[in-house]
C-alpha cells in the first residue's frame, strides 16, 4: 500500500513540471512588453530596457523557466505587475476561499447525486426514475453561470433569504453566503454524478452475485449498499474526480457571479489587467490542486478495489 | 422473388443504416437533432441575409440601440422583450446562434483532426511514439479544460478566433485519447491482418480500414465535445474574455444582463435558456448516438 502511494506521489513530479512548463510557455506568448505594462506609457526607452533586464526578459525562455521553477520551489511566484505585491501572498490568501467553495460544491454533488442515482437505478423506469433523469439531463445542460443567476433571482431577490454576493464574515453569515455559490457550482456535477451512479448501479444490479446475496436472505438495505454500491463505486469515483476539474474551471464563473473572493475571480481580473505573473500563479495553483485530487482519487481506488490493493501487497 | 430481394436488402443494411434506424427510434434524440438542425438553418439564413443586405438588417435591428424602450418585457411586437439598450432579444438570439454553433463546431473539428492524428499514431505504432504522445496529452489533461482555455485566451488576447483556438487546444487530449482507444480495439482484428497480407501500406490501413471502423465512439465524443465547447465559449464570453458586445453572442448577452437582474427577468432568462436548450439537444443526440452505435445493445 505504501509502495502504491509512493509510486503515485513520484508520478506527480513530472506532471507538475509538465503543467508548469505548458502554462509558462503559453503565457509567455502573450503579446505586449511586461516592462511597458509595469512602467506605463510615460517610461523612457532607457527605463524600459533596465526594467527588462531586471525582470530577466532578455534571457532565453528555457532559462527563464528554470529560474521561475527554482523560485517556485522556494514559494516565490514573482511579483504582480499591477501592485508590486508578491504573487504568492495574494494567491495564498485566496486559495482557502476557492478550496472551500470547491469542497462544498463536491459535497453538493455527492449528497444530491449519489442518492438520486441509487434510487433511480433501484426503481428503473418508474415515475421517480424518469423524473429524476429528466432533471439530471437538464442539470447537466445548464451553464452554471446561468443557474447561479437564476438562484440569485429566486433566493435573494424574490425570497430575500440568502445574500446575492460576497463572502460573509463569522460562521453563520459565512455559511449563509456559501449556500448559493456552492449550489451553483455543485448542481451540474450532481446531475452528472446521478447519471453515472444510475448507469453504474444498473450494470451491477443484474449480476449473479446479487441474486446469490438475495437467495442467502440478506436484507435489501445490506444488498444495496454492501453488494451493489460497493461494486458500482469505481466509475462513480472516477466521475467525481473528473468533476473536480470542471468545478475548478466553473469556480471562475461562480466566483464572478457571486463576487466571491477566490482564485478564479483573481485570475479573471488579472487577465483583464494583463498581470501575467498573477495569472500564471493562479493557473499553476489550480492545476496543482486538480493533480492532487487525482492523486487522492487513485489512492481511494486502492482502498475500494481489492484487485489494485492485492497487486501491491504481492509486490511487497 | 421481389420479397426475397427485399429480405436480402434488409439483412444487408450497413452498420450506418442500422445505427440511423436505431437513432430514429429514439424520440428524445430526434428532438435534439431537430433543434440543432433548426439552429444551423437559422445561422445559415442570418448569414445569407447579412451577405445580401450588406449587414443593413443586422445594423438596423440587432445592434442599433433604442434607449426609450430599454428592458421592456415581452410584448406582441417583441415576443422575447427588449434588452438593456432596447434591442429586440429574439432577433439578437437568432443572429447570435451562429457564434456558439460555428465557433464551437470549428473548434471541435480542429481538435478532432489534431487529436485524431495524434491518437491514431499513438495507437497504431505503440511503443515510444505512444509513450511520448500520451505523456504530453496527460500533461494537458492535468489542466482542467476551461482553465487551459482561459490561460490560452489570456495569452493570445480576446477575439473570436483566439477563443476558437483556445477551445480547440483544450479539447485535443480528449480526442487523442478517444481515438487511441478506438484504434487499439480495431488494430489487432483479422481484417487488418488481411489488409496487410494483400500489401496495404500503413497509411492505407489507417485511413481505409482503421478509421472507418473506429468512428462510432469518436462521433459520440465529438457530439458531447461540441456541447462542452459551446458551454466554454459562452462561459468565456460571460467572463468578458470571449466574444465582445455588441456582438449578440449568448454568453456575452448574459454577462450584460447580470447588471439588470433586479430590473428585468427576461434579459437573464432568455439567453440562458438558449444556451441550455442547445447543450441539452447535443446531450440528447450524444446519448442517442451512443445507444444507436453500441453493438452490445443491438437487438
Amino acid at each position: 500500500m505504501h509502495k502504491y502511494i509512493l509510486k503515485r506521489l513520484l508520478m506527480l513530479i513530472p506532471v507538475i513540471l509538465g503543467v508548469t512548463f505548458v502554462v509558462f510557455f503559453i503565457l509567455n506568448l502573450a503579446p505586449g512588453d511586461p516592462a511597458a505594462i509595469i512602467l506605463g506609457d510615460q517610461a523612457t526607452a532607457e527605463a524600459l530596457a533596465m526594467k527588462r533586464e531586471e525582470l530577466g526578459l532578455n534571457k532565453p525562455l528555457v532559462i527563464r523557466y528554470l529560474n521561475y521553477m527554482s523560485d517556485l520551489v522556494q514559494g516565490d511566484l514573482g511579483v504582480s505587475y499591477k501592485n508590486s505585491i508578491p504573487v504568492w501572498d495574494q494567491v495564498i490568501e485566496r486559495l482557502p476561499n476557492t478550496a472551500m467553495l470547491a469542497v462544498s460544491g463536491i459535497l453538493v454533488a455527492l449528497l444530491i447525486g449519489i442518492p438520486i442515482g441509487i434510487i433511480s437505478a433501484k426503481k428503473q423506469y418508474s415515475l421517480i426514475d424518469n423524473v429524476a433523469m429528466v432533471f439530471a439531463l437538464i442539470g447537466v445542460s445548464m451553464p452554471n453561470f446561468w443557474s447561479g443567476l437564476l438562484l440569485v433571482m429566486l433566493f435573494s431577490l424574490t425570497l430575500g433569504w440568502l445574500p446575492s454576493q460576497g463572502m460573509g464574515t463569522g460562521f453563520g453569515p459565512l455559511l449563509k453566503s456559501l449556500i448559493l455559490p456552492s449550489l451553483t457550482l455543485g448542481l451540474q456535477s450532481a446531475a452528472m454524478v446521478a447519471r453515472m451512479t444510475r448507469s453504474s448501479m444498473l450494470e451491477v444490479i443484474r449480476q449473479d452475485y446479487i441474486s446469490t446475496a438475495r437467495a442467502k436472505g440478506n436484507d435489501e438495505k445490506n444488498i444495496t449498499y454492501q453488494h451493489m454500491l460497493k461494486n458500482a463505486l469505481i466509475p462513480i469515483i472516477t466521475a467525481v474526480g473528473l468533476q473536480f476539474g470542471n468545478l475548478l474551471g466553473g469556480a471562475m464563473l461562480a466566483e464572478t457571479v457571486f463576487s466571491w473572493p477566490g482564485l478564479g475571480r483573481l485570475m479573471v481580473e488579472s487577465i483583464k489587467s494583463k498581470d501575467i505573473p498573477m495569472v500564471l500563479g493562479c493557473v499553476i495553483l489550480m492545476a496543482t490542486m486538480f493533480t492532487l485530487v487525482n492523486l487522492l482519487v487513485d489512492i481511494i481506488y486502492a482502498f475500494v478495489d481489492p484487485r489494485i490493493k492485492s497487486i501491491y501487497k504481492k509486490g511487497r | 422473388m421481389k420479397e426475397h430481394k427485399a429480405m436480402q436488402e434488409n439483412t444487408q443494411r450497413s452498420l450506418w443504416q442500422e445505427a440511423w434506424r436505431r437513432f430514429r427510434q429514439n424520440k428524445m434524440a430526434m428532438v435534439g437533432l431537430a433543434f440543432i438542425s433548426f439552429l444551423v438553418l437559422v445561422s445559415i439564413t442570418t448569414l445569407l441575409i447579412d451577405f445580401f443586405t450588406d449587414s443593413s438588417i443586422y445594423n438596423e435591428y440587432v445592434v442599433k440601440q433604442d434607449l426609450f424602450s430599454r428592458l421592456k418585457g415581452p410584448s406582441p411586437e417583441h415576443i422575447f422583450g427588449q434588452d438593456e439598450f432596447g434591442r429586440d432579444i429574439l432577433l439578437r438570439m437568432l443572429w447570435g446562434a451562429r457564434y456558439s454553433l460555428f465557433t464551437g463546431g470549428l473548434a471541435i473539428i480542429c481538435a478532432l483532426i489534431t487529436g485524431g492524428i495524434l491518437g491514431a499514431l499513438s495507437g497504431f505504432y505503440g511503443g515510444k511514439t505512444d509513450t511520448i504522445i500520451m505523456r504530453c496529452m496527460d500533461v494537458l489533461l492535468a489542466i482542467p479544460s476551461m482553465l487551459l482555455a482561459t490561460a490560452i485566451v489570456a495569452a493570445l488576447g480576446t477575439s473570436l478566433w483566439n477563443v476558437m483556438i483556445a477551445i480547440a487546444i483544450a479539447y485535443i487530449p480528449t480526442f487523442a485519447r478517444t481515438v487511441r482507444a478506438a484504434v487499439l480495439t480495431v488494430k489487432d482484428q483479422d481484417f487488418i491482418e488481411a489488409a496487410r497480407a494483400i500489401g496495404c501500406g500503413d497509411s492505407a490501413i489507417i485511413f481505409k480500414y482503421i478509421i472507418p471502423n473506429s468512428l462510432a465512439p469518436i462521433i459520440v465524443q465529438a457530439t458531447l465535445g461540441l456541447a462542452g465547447a459551446i458551454l466554454s465559449i459562452a462561459g468565456l464570453s460571460f467572463l468578458g474574455l470571449g466574444i465582445k458586445p455588441p456582438t449578440p453572442e449568448w454568453g456575452a448577452m448574459l454577462s450584460n444582463a447580470r447588471v439588470y437582474i433586479r430590473d428585468a427577468w427576461h434579459v437573464t432568462v432568455i439567453p440562458g435558456m438558449g444556451i441550455m436548450l442547445t447543450i441539452l439537444s447535443l446531450n440528447l443526440m450524444g446519448d442517442g448516438l451512443r445507444d444507436a452505435m453500441d453493438p452490445k445493445l443491438k437487438k
